[in-house]
């Protein structure tokens, strides 16, 4: 991640949703296209299915910097191909768990239902998105891997100058 | 009579098996012993590091190193091997994707130390006594390994060349892999020296698995008396077949027990717990918020189960840096 913002500007959350072509990335483009306005945080991935979105992906983008993963899908019994969304909820709920035991607020990735014609839903659940992931501030699971690696490299005595002010914090 | 090659066995943080299934090439162990020269092997041998430091560069022709990396020590010493060695091994599920005591990842550092020196039930400590990496006492002064933040796998802490996958190796991989070196006919340098289909591929319960598995319910092995010839997904065990490369021969499996994905994941696979996770939530018959909770509660512990051996490789790479 750039850490190339100026400190006075504000920090945004950072969002990637992955939206499926058959309900909520049209209803997306319905927002678009009766100029609803919502927050421009969000980097919308077009799949074909929500059924399609494996884990990894979501993974993946909170390494990459994503404060919070949004997915949008049919409402059930919607589903283009049926079952996907049921495989989406199901998943979603143990990744969530998942998440949380990983140390991550499972606040952090969301799922809707969204159908085509919910272009107003589109932005609510965005701008309410931001606005819960601003309570919570940056994942920043980047700095942690910077701090891993650094742990290996520095020499012994500052690691543990810096490990044992930590662990003052900590206890 | 060309020279033997020269080689080094090493354990980082490890349980001793990978140790003990080198000595499982029962009298295997000897032809090799035979064929090549032991130049460090601390666990059998009496060596020391100093042995190790007055060789040249690269003078070991294979290091095999078993167990995750989590001191100072491990750090030191995984480093100096690597520069000893042409070809280092990272042997067992440990040395190649954190194992076991990856686990640990999970829990912060001060916790850990609590425990184990002071909260665990056996642990007497009245005066709190916990290691300390440097201790002065009448003009002596003694130090201890640092114990690092994290577990990481090999390769998070040198180059690996190879990797031989188990929780341990089988000694049929492990004797493969030593043909293959002593023959030169190693595969391309970062291989896992085992074949990159899942275990499935290889189980002889494999016909009874059905298309669409439906679970209503997982159980727990303990829970069940499972039939020994069905496919053990199928009966609602959380067998870790699909996830994980074969080469194992299916011994757990044989054995009525499911895989627990020792072997790691295929090549085609980032992430072998969000994989795993993935399909079996997928195959869930529950359709409501509810029911889906309800089943769910059959996986006590998600992490655990689905990265038992590869929380420090796993894409959130496990370090957890708060104490809550
Ligand atoms: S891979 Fe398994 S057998 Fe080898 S050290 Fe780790 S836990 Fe022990
Ligand atoms: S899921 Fe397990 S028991 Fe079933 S075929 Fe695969 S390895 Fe065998």
């Amino acid at each position: 991640m750039q850490q190339s913002t100026p400190a006075a500007q504000e920090w945004r959350p950072r969002i990637i949703a992955f939206f499926c072509n058959w309900c909520t990335y049209t209803a997306a483009d319905l927002a678009g296209v009766s100029r609803l306005k919502y927050a421009p945080n969000t980097r919308i991935v077009r799949v074909m299915c929500s059924g399609r979105i494996d884990p990894q992906f979501i993974l993946d983008a909170f390494v990459h910097g994503a404060d919070g993963v949004l997915i949008g899908g049919c409402h059930p019994g919607d589903c283009h191909y049926t079952e996907g969304n049921y495989k989406t909820l199901r998943r979603h709920h143990l990744l969530r768990r998942m998440l949380m035991d990983m140390g991550i607020d499972e606040r952090r990735l969301r799922l809707e239902w969204i159908s085509a014609s919910e272009g107003d839903k589109v932005r609510d659940v965005i701008n309410g998105m931001v606005t819960e992931l601003q309570t919570m501030g940056p994942l920043a699971l980047n700095d942690n891997m910077t701090r891993f690696d650094a742990e290996l490299e520095s020499d012994l005595d500052t690691y543990l100058v810096t490990l044992s002010t930590k662990e003052v914090e900590h206890a | 009579m060309p020279e033997k090659p020269k080689i080094a066995l090493y354990w980082c943080a490890s349980c001793g098996g990978c140790e003990e299934s080198v000595v499982d090439l029962a009298e295997g162990i000897l032809d090799v012993v035979a064929a090549v020269d032991i130049l460090f092997w601390p666990v059998a041998l009496d060596f020391k590091k100093s042995d190790v430091e007055d060789l040249a560069d690269g003078e070991l022709t294979v290091t095999l190193i078993n167990g995750a990396v989590r001191t100072s020590e491990q750090v030191e010493m995984v480093r100096l091997l690597r520069k000893k060695s042409a070809v280092v091994i990272a042997y067992g599920s440990c040395a190649h994707m954190g194992g076991i005591p990856g686990l640990a990842n999970q829990f912060h550092r001060t916790h850990i130390l609590r425990y184990v020196y002071q909260e665990a039930p056996t642990v007497v400590n009245e005066n709190q006594v916990y290691p300390e990496i440097r201790h002065s006492w009448n003009g002596y002064s003694v130090t201890l390994p640092e114990f690092h933040a994290t577990v990481r796998s090999l390769d998070q802490v040198i180059d690996v060349d190879y990797y031989l996958p188990g929780c341990p190796p089988t000694p049929a991989l492990l004797a493969a892999a030593v043909n293959a070196l002593l023959t030169g006919t190693l595969p391309p340098k970062g291989s896992v020296l085992a074949p990159d289909v899942a275990l499935c591929d290889e189980c002889a319960r494999k016909d009874s698995k059905p298309e669409n598995l439906s679970f209503e319910q997982y159980k727990r092995p303990h829970a069940i008396a499972a039939d020994p010839e069905v496919c053990l997904l199928a009966q609602g065990l959380l067998c870790m077949g699909p996830a994980t490369r074969s080469g194992c021969g299916a011994l757990c499996v044989e054995g009525n027990m499911p895989c627990t994905g020792c072997f790691g994941p295929t090549s085609r696979v980032q992430d072998q717990g969000a994989k795993m996770l993935s399909s079996l939530a997928a195959n869930m018959s529950a359709q409501t918020d509810e029911d889906i909770i309800e089943t769910l509660g059959g996986i006590p512990d998600p992490v655990g189960t689905f990265y038992r051996y590869g929380l420090p490789v796993s894409t959130l790479r496990r370090y957890r840096d708060t104490e809550s």
